[in-house]
């Protein structure tokens, strides 16, 4: 059956256009893609994101026990603050990527990708040693409000200093009289905040939000104004461009891997030993300097033989131009190599750029 | 009547529209299919003078979330193509039954224009 969020009916009323994504009747746009996507990048936009999943380590030990799980070092980091990091492998490639949030040593809380929470629970419970997790999805609903005018709006409905919480820190307060969770984090490349609440609250948060947001020209986004807006980013998406087959070192998240960190974590010694003897591909980001656009699934060609795959593309819609991933052997992984995308059948050049593709003045 | 379907133009069950305009036949696609495509960002277009089949994929265009074929309204040749679209595919989008004209064809059988839907038969097809 598929799920809903609590803000499901919200959306219907917007005249969100709905789309089934992995068993959750979600927003895919409410009026344009590229309207969506623009509003985040100039002003301010809504995302609910209430079916990604929170499972939640408490008690003596957690942070150790979650420490072993996940490839970043949360052992590193103060309370109030959290980290991009991924669940590895034995073989070093992705169970799935999260954000860790330390409240304390003893309350961790991990946000996952929705096509996950079932998955990555019972990997945690099988493998979590002295501090059992709990699910806390669907306690909990959350709303991405990202943009240059989102820590703004966020202000003007909380009494808490948002000045003072960096990027990737958190604190908790109210905002429009909603308990939530303020983290100053995101998936679109803008400043902004994802804001976790009771899954109850929810309606009252997204109502309060839009209607505080007229002022700022706040617009409801849906999943693909989020799509466009991470690519342009080169963040990752988990099934297109990360996955249990490749590593994270083949990714380009060697930055979320602490190879020496106490205690180690599941995947570690295949990364060593794949460090040692030289990667063999890399994601990287491209542009095409043909015509068309490259799609997830698309073979990437080199003197007409197939060495890899389009993880993700899209014409970026504030980069405007064709832009995309892929896995490609690591000697042509390096900015300025060129190869082809296939597309129908024709082959079309692209080049290898650097990253993020949109460039932050 | 749906004013997005106008009176003087002939439809396919694929969606594109087709306007009889003495010898020749422009092609676009509907303001239904626009609607459901969202916002189009690449046009692939035939070349000046191909040869395009009835029923068959003359073209593609591609919107943020999709890959769509065009399928042509009748067989002939391609004597005009908006080549517009390709510096602004979103005229489809905001005009699709006038800057968002996709090709000119002369028909090789100008019969075929009698199998294609009026107004009425199309408007059921876009609910």
């Amino acid at each position: 059956m598929t799920r809903r969020t609590p803000l499901n009916e919200a959306h219907r009323k917007l005249g969100a256009r709905m789309v089934d994504f992995v068993g959750w009747d979600m927003p895919v746009q409410y009026s344009s893609v590229i309207a969506e996507h623009e509003a985040v990048r100039t002003a301010v936009g809504l995302f609910d994101v209430s079916h990604m999943g929170e499972i939640e380590f408490s008690g003596p030990g957690a942070l150790e026990t979650v420490n072993r799980l996940i490839s970043n070092d949360l052992a590193r980091c103060q309370d109030g603050q959290a980290v991009y990091a991924g669940l590895l492998n034995d073989l070093g490639g992705f169970v799935d990527d999260v954000v860790a949030y330390r409240f304390s040593p003893e309350r961790i809380l991990i946000c996952v990708n929705s096509s996950n929470r079932e998955k990555d629970f019972a990997w945690m419970k099988a493998r979590a040693e002295g501090v059992t997790p709990v699910d806390r999805g669907d306690e909990y609903a959350q709303i991405a409000v990202q943009g240059p005018k989102a820590v703004g709006l966020v202000q003007r409905l909380t009494k808490a200093d948002l000045s003072k919480v960096g990027t990737y820190r958190f604190t908790e307060g109210e905002v429009a009289g909603v308990k939530s969770i303020i983290s100053r984090t995101g998936y679109t490349g803008e400043d902004g905040f994802e804001l976790y609440c009771a899954s109850d609250d929810a309606v009252k948060l997204w109502d309060a939000l839009l209607e505080a947001g007229q002022p700022d020209g706040v617009k409801p986004c849906g999943l693909g104004a989020r799509d466009s807006l991470r690519t342009e980013m080169k963040y990752a998406l988990y099934g297109n461009d990360i996955d249990d087959a490749h590593t994270a070192l083949e990714a380009g998240l060697g930055w979320i891997v602490k190879l020496d960190k106490a205690g180690g974590f599941i995947g570690k010694d295949a990364l060593v030993a794949q460090k040692a003897a030289g990667v063999p591909r890399k994601l990287v980001g491209f542009e095409l300097t043909g015509a068309g656009i490259p799609r997830h699934g698309y073979p990437i060609l080199k003197d007409g033989v197939r060495v890899g795959e389009v993880t993700s593309g899209t014409q970026g819609p504030t980069v405007k131009k064709p832009i995309g991933m892929g896995y490609v052997p690591t000697a042509l992984a390096t900015e300025g190599s060129t190869f082809d995308v296939e597309i129908r059948g024709r082959a079309v050049p692209a080049v290898v750029v650097k990253t993020p593709f949109l460039k932050k003045s | 009547m749906s004013d997005n379907i106008p009176q003087d133009l002939k439809y396919t069950k694929e969606h594109e529209w087709a306007r009889i305009t003495g010898k020749t036949i422009v092609v676009g696609v509907t303001a239904h299919a626009q609607e459901s495509l969202g916002d189009v960002v690449y046009v692939e277009l035939p070349k000046l003078g191909a040869t395009i089949t009835e029923g068959k994929n003359f073209g593609v265009i591609e919107s943020t979330k999709a890959v769509s074929d065009l399928f042509a309204p009748i067989s002939g040749t391609v004597v005009k193509v908006n080549d517009e679209l390709t510096g602004n595919p979103s005229l489809i989008n905001s005009d699709p039954y006038g800057q968002g004209w996709i090709v000119e064809v002369e028909p090789s059988d100008a019969s075929q224009v009698g199998k294609l839907l009026d107004a009425a038969a199309y408007e059921p097809l876009t609910k």
